[in-house]
């Protein structure tokens, strides 16, 4: 789901930069598996107001085709977006159900 | 062109030479005189600068961590408890590898509450990853922050430069102020290869997992490494375009001296005054002043401490539960290579004045002992 998500590996130590510089280590380091409750989005509900968007602290909501679209690879399931959202149109259902 | 001109002002005029491009600074006696002359550079427009007037040290050092990212070249100065609230940025701007330059006036850190010189400030940022360059004089002072923007944006590691509140600080001396072409000549604009860019857009100081966290502290030591090569080929280079000359260490009557004292700042010349007195009496005593503290010269201080038969570290400025600093320094460097006695003084705290009778004493005192019977001695205090 993620986009680009290659990891940059260097095999050598003259091959880094003199600085941490985009190494792209969390892009390449899925961190998904840490929810408990994964939001679930109910489309026909959905206003675009892009709230959820602008509120998830991990990024990892896309907007795509002018909805949004929730990486699983990346959301840590903390709920904001279901929070935020002003129709209440995501819901947070028990991981494993 | 020579004037006679304070510590402080040496500061500036060396920053504005160097065409410095951000300037960010809050202000903490002694170091006032620093930015507010620069200040007065930037308003008059003699100095093409972004003057940036912050609510804290730790915001100016945040500034000048925005604007070296930014590929700017970027300037502050500070004392003390000013320079302790920049701690976390010091880590910051030698890990994002950023050549920043600050002046650190040496004051004493409270409590008890305090304005006067000693180096506990600048010594407790000792493993921040910052170069650090002990001054004497106000021409030194001047030279080091163009030399320091020259060895910093090589390497790309970031330069403090030390000096002695008051007694370098507010002390006026004779100053030969280079021309500005020539500054020019010697000291190139910055280029910074790693700046921000919204046409190539870069994460800086993400997560490092620890497959390579290790790695990135490799390349700051080895830049460390470089940076003392550098140091010393830019010493014969400096001396070239302005004729005066900077070595790591300074030895002055080492080589045949049973005695070899170890000063820094401002009590290195009052030693070699003392040294000069001492001689007149045939005693065999020299001096060996460190400019640098880090990267620290490990075979300069060997060499020229190779023929001593004592050796006095004078410290201004004290590890509580340890000893002098610099004393730990010098016996490091000196240990699995020299069996020679290290005493270890403490004097000066404080602002309290080493007088060459003070280092007199030091060497008579020495002089009565074989071997140090104490981990440190502490010079002229009350009993």
């Amino acid at each position: 789901m993620a986009k680009n998500r290659t990891k940059i590996e260097f095999q050598k130590l003259s091959e880094l930069p003199p600085m941490v510089q985009s190494l792209r280590s969390m892009a390449a380091n899925p961190t998904g598996s840490w929810r408990n409750l994964k939001p679930v989005l109910h489309k026909e509900n959905c206003i675009q107001c892009t709230i959820c968007w602008k509120f998830c602290p991990d990024a990892a909501i896309d907007w795509v085709d002018d909805y949004p679209v929730i990486n699983l690879d990346f959301c840590k399931g903390c709920g904001i977006c279901a929070e935020e959202c002003p129709k209440k149109c995501i819901e947070m259902v028990k991981e494993g159900k | 062109m020579k004037k006679v001109i304070m510590g402080n002002h040496a500061i500036s005029y060396g920053a504005t030479l160097s065409r410095v491009q951000v300037i960010a600074a809050y202000p903490i006696t002694p170091q006032t005189q620093v930015v507010e002359l620069l200040s007065e550079i930037v308003a008059d427009q003699k100095l093409k600068a972004e003057f940036i007037k912050v609510e804290s040290e730790h915001s100016a050092m945040a500034a000048c961590i925005g604007a070296s990212s930014a590929g700017a070249r970027a300037f502050t100065a500070t004392s003390a408890q000013g320079l302790a609230l920049m701690h976390e940025l010091l880590h910051w701007a030698a890990g994002a590898r950023l050549p920043i330059v600050m002046a650190d006036i040496n004051r004493a850190m409270a409590p008890p509450w305090t304005i006067w010189t000693d180096q506990n400030d600048s010594l407790s940022q000792r493993d921040t990853g910052w170069m650090q360059f002990y001054c004497q004089s106000n021409q030194e002072v001047l030279d080091s922050v163009i030399m320091a923007y020259k060895v910093a944006e090589k390497v790309l590691m970031p330069v403090m430069i030390v000096l002695d509140a008051f007694s370098l600080s507010h002390t006026y001396e004779t100053v030969d102020v280079p021309d500005q072409a020539l500054v020019d000549k010697y000291l190139p604009p910055l280029d910074y290869k790693y700046r921000l860019d919204v046409n190539d857009p870069h994460t800086y100081g993400g997560l490092t997992t620890p497959d390579w966290y290790m790695e990135f502290r490799i390349k700051m030591h080895e830049a460390m490494d470089q940076a003392l090569v550098e140091i010393k080929k830019d010493a014969a280079e400096f001396e070239k375009v302005f004729g005066r000359r900077y070595d790591p260490v300074e030895p002055y009557m080492v080589d045949d001296a049973d005695i070899v004292l170890v000063t820094s700042g401002t009590a290195a010349s009052t030693a070699r005054f003392a040294v000069d007195q001492m001689r007149k009496k045939g005693k065999k005593v020299g001096n060996l002043r460190m400019r640098l503290l880090r990267p620290f010269p490990f075979a300069d201080v060997r060499e020229h401490l190779k023929n001593a038969k004592k050796v006095v570290v004078i410290d201004r400025d004290i590890s509580y539960g340890y000893h002098g600093i610099w004393a730990q320094e010098v016996k490091s460097a000196l240990y699995g290579h020299s069996k020679v006695p290290v005493f270890n003084y403490i004097a000066g705290l404080g602002g309290r004045d080493i007088f060459p009778e003070t280092i007199m004493n030091i060497v008579a005192d020495v002089k009565k002992m074989k071997r140090p019977e104490q981990d440190l001695y502490w010079v002229e205090v009350k009993k």
